[in-house]
């Protein structure tokens, strides 16, 4: 913080050197006070560098880059939460979870729960954007209702639906009571929890997906529609020859996006089954919580936490391979 | 049979006289399918809101009871004396907003120091905020739980703020907002001898208030609904937030009292979700933004 009393070019101190260094022909000193001046303006830009983007670095290194390198580190150890002595194992962590007998079906639960709210969510978000992307009535009020749920707690939209699923007094027992189906043992027969939590992430995700849709459908030009509508093409075949190729790019950053969040969602299996019942809803993320926080294994839960960091990784690096030049990033 | 013509006249009045009806009804099918997606999707919300006004005879009815016989705050009333639910409110309305404020000025901050100063390795602090988005933050979370936990932080308020307060999405859009400002206007007010901080208030910010509106409310949606790390430092009632509290509420009257649980839900999401119903337009717009494609 000693350059705030950084002399003024002109001062006193300075003034004999830059006479000194000025050459005998009497040439006028400005070069060299430019570049003093713009020494100093160096120096102002750094203090105020520091000042304004410093606080916000220094967060980030502590809280992000620090933990990340940590992490790594622990993987490494046999070391349980809180105890004061730990094991150097190498990739004993890693090796344990390759072996270990629950890891299968962790990784199953995984793969089906991001393929369906994935899947489910680009499938549904798409044919609702293309409805509300023709002008009908009260569409603003159907994409409000269906963009709230987006911004509601994760944790609270689990316990809302837990009381929906009932199967004695919820609304969906009823609802299937109208067509006649009996409800199934949402709570505990498998497959059905692993179904209701699928469920419950594409109702809260839905409205985020169609409204990036439909932002992309908004940018289809008209012409190109109305040239194929005279052309005597069918709207399912102006959909899916004229469309959808021009929505790609959106198609792309969705489930980017979409894997990225449904791999690190956390709230609602949390509020909703504990990742039970047996582990039949236990994701990758929510096995990292469980080894670590209620298993105390914070050395293997971090080998567990790295490899579902690889797997984000490799998503982001395909993104990044494919979609730098369709998103603006500067 | 043109798709774009019948769009066209969506705008009019349905009974258009002279209409073969078999030209409508592709229209009557897409207000059937978009009243029944509306209804589906919005059922949950007022099912919660109808449920936290029934007593427990007319929640555990078969065949079920729609509407509350004489609506009543009764479960709002026994929630609070489960659960200090005036306090976590309070808590979480005072994390909020100190922690999106924070966020802003850290996020517009940073981005000022990126767009208008010239400073060494400038690059390089770009590059380390931006990736900071591809960093899931699972990773993070045993590290900087033991640190919280060696600092003494378990239980305080900065224990839940200060790990979640480093700002990328912030740095980001506000960045990218700074890259469009006219450039001469900054250059005049600097022959006008205007200082950094000067230039920042009265020109920068009010320049800005779209992106600020967009990061602000962003910050406070995810502050607001923020879970997993309060609920790890927190196990003392007076320091919960709203959805941790939600989680004692959970495992200490469990399912068994589905009344009181459903009314403690409504008081975690009503108030985001009145900040979206009224400020849809910018909330919507900071959380779909990083899509635009070109």
């Amino acid at each position: 913080m000693t350059t705030v009393v950084t002399p003024r070019p002109s001062g006193p101190p300075d003034a004999p050197s830059a006479r000194a260094g000025t050459p005998p022909a009497g040439r006028p000193p400005a070069p060299r006070t430019r570049s003093r001046l713009g020494a100093r303006r160096r120096r102002n830009a750094l203090l105020w560098a520091l000042l304004l983007a410093g606080p916000n670095v220094l967060l980030i290194l502590v809280f992000v880059y620090r933990p990340l390198l940590q992490s790594l580190y622990l993987s490494t150890l046999q070391w349980n939460l809180g105890s004061p002595s730990a094991r150097f194992v190498g990739l004993g962590n890693y090796a344990e979870w390759f072996s270990a007998p629950t890891t299968g079906r962790i990784v199953t639960t995984t793969l089906v729960f991001t393929v369906a709210t994935v899947g489910g969510a680009m499938v549904l978000g798409l044919g609702l954007a293309l409805l509300l992307n023709r002008r009908l009535r009260g569409r603003g009020v159907a994409r409000t209702v269906a963009f709230a749920p987006y911004v509601l707690s994760g944790f609270a939209v689990g316990i809302l639906w837990l009381f929906m699923f009932d199967p004695r007094y919820g609304l969906v027992q009823e609802l299937l009571g109208w067509v006649g189906l009996d409800s199934p043992a949402w709570y505990t027969a498998r497959p059905w929890p692993l179904v209701m939590v699928i469920v419950v992430y594409l109702w809260k995700n839905l409205g985020y997906v169609a409204l990036i849709y439909l932002a992309g459908l908004q940018a289809v030009p008209q012409d190109l529609r109305d040239a194929a509508a005279l052309d005597g093409a069918s709207s399912a075949r102006a959909l899916r020859s004229i469309v959808l190729p021009l929505l790609t790019p959106t198609t792309f950053f969705l489930l980017v996006t979409m894997m990225l969040s449904s791999l690190q969602s956390f709230d609602i299996i949390k509020a909703m089954t504990q990742g039970g019942p047996l582990g039949s809803t236990t994701t990758l993320m929510y096995s990292v919580y469980e080894e670590s926080f209620v298993n105390g294994r914070a050395g293997y839960a971090s080998a567990v936490a790295t490899v579902l960091f690889l797997v984000l990784l490799a998503v982001t690096a395909v993104q990044m391979r494919y979609v730098q030049r369709k998103v603006h990033y500067a | 049979m043109s798709a774009a013509t019948i769009d066209r006249t969506a705008a009019a009045p349905a009974g258009i006289p002279g209409r073969p009806p078999r030209r409508r009804s592709p229209h009557v099918g897409a207000y059937l399918t978009m009243a029944f997606a509306t209804v589906v999707l919005g059922l949950p919300l007022v099912w919660l809101l109808l449920a936290s006004l029934k007593t427990p005879e007319e929640l555990y009815q078969v065949p079920l009871q729609w509407l509350p016989g004489s609506p009543s705050l009764d479960n709002y009333a026994q929630a609070a004396g489960a659960i200090p639910l005036g306090r976590l409110l309070a808590n979480s309305i005072g994390l909020t907003v100190v922690g999106a404020g924070l966020k802003v000025a850290l996020g517009l901050a940073c981005a000022y120091a990126l767009v208008f100063l010239d400073f060494p390795f400038k690059k390089l602090v770009f590059g380390l905020v931006i990736a900071t988005l591809m960093i899931p933050p699972q990773i993070t979370i045993i590290p900087n739980y033991t640190l919280v936990a060696g600092l003494g932080w378990l239980n305080t308020y900065q224990g839940i703020l200060v790990p979640g307060l480093a700002s990328a999405f912030g740095t980001f859009l506000f960045r990218q907002h700074f890259l469009t400002l006219p450039a001469s206007i900054l250059e005049a007010a600097e022959l006008d001898g205007a200082g950094h901080w000067r230039k920042l208030w009265t020109f920068v910010v009010p320049m800005s208030t779209p992106t600020l509106a967009a990061v602000a409310l962003v910050s406070v949606v995810t502050e607001w609904n923020d879970y997993l790390w309060p609920f790890l430092v927190v196990d003392h009632a007076d320091k919960m937030t709203l959805p941790v509290g939600l989680t004692l509420l959970q495992n200490t009257d469990g399912m068994s009292n589905w009344g009181v649980l459903l009314a403690a839900t409504v008081v975690v999401t009503l108030p985001i979700l009145l900040v979206f119903l009224v400020l849809q337009r910018r909330l919507v717009a900071g959380l779909t933004a990083g899509a635009v494609s070109g």
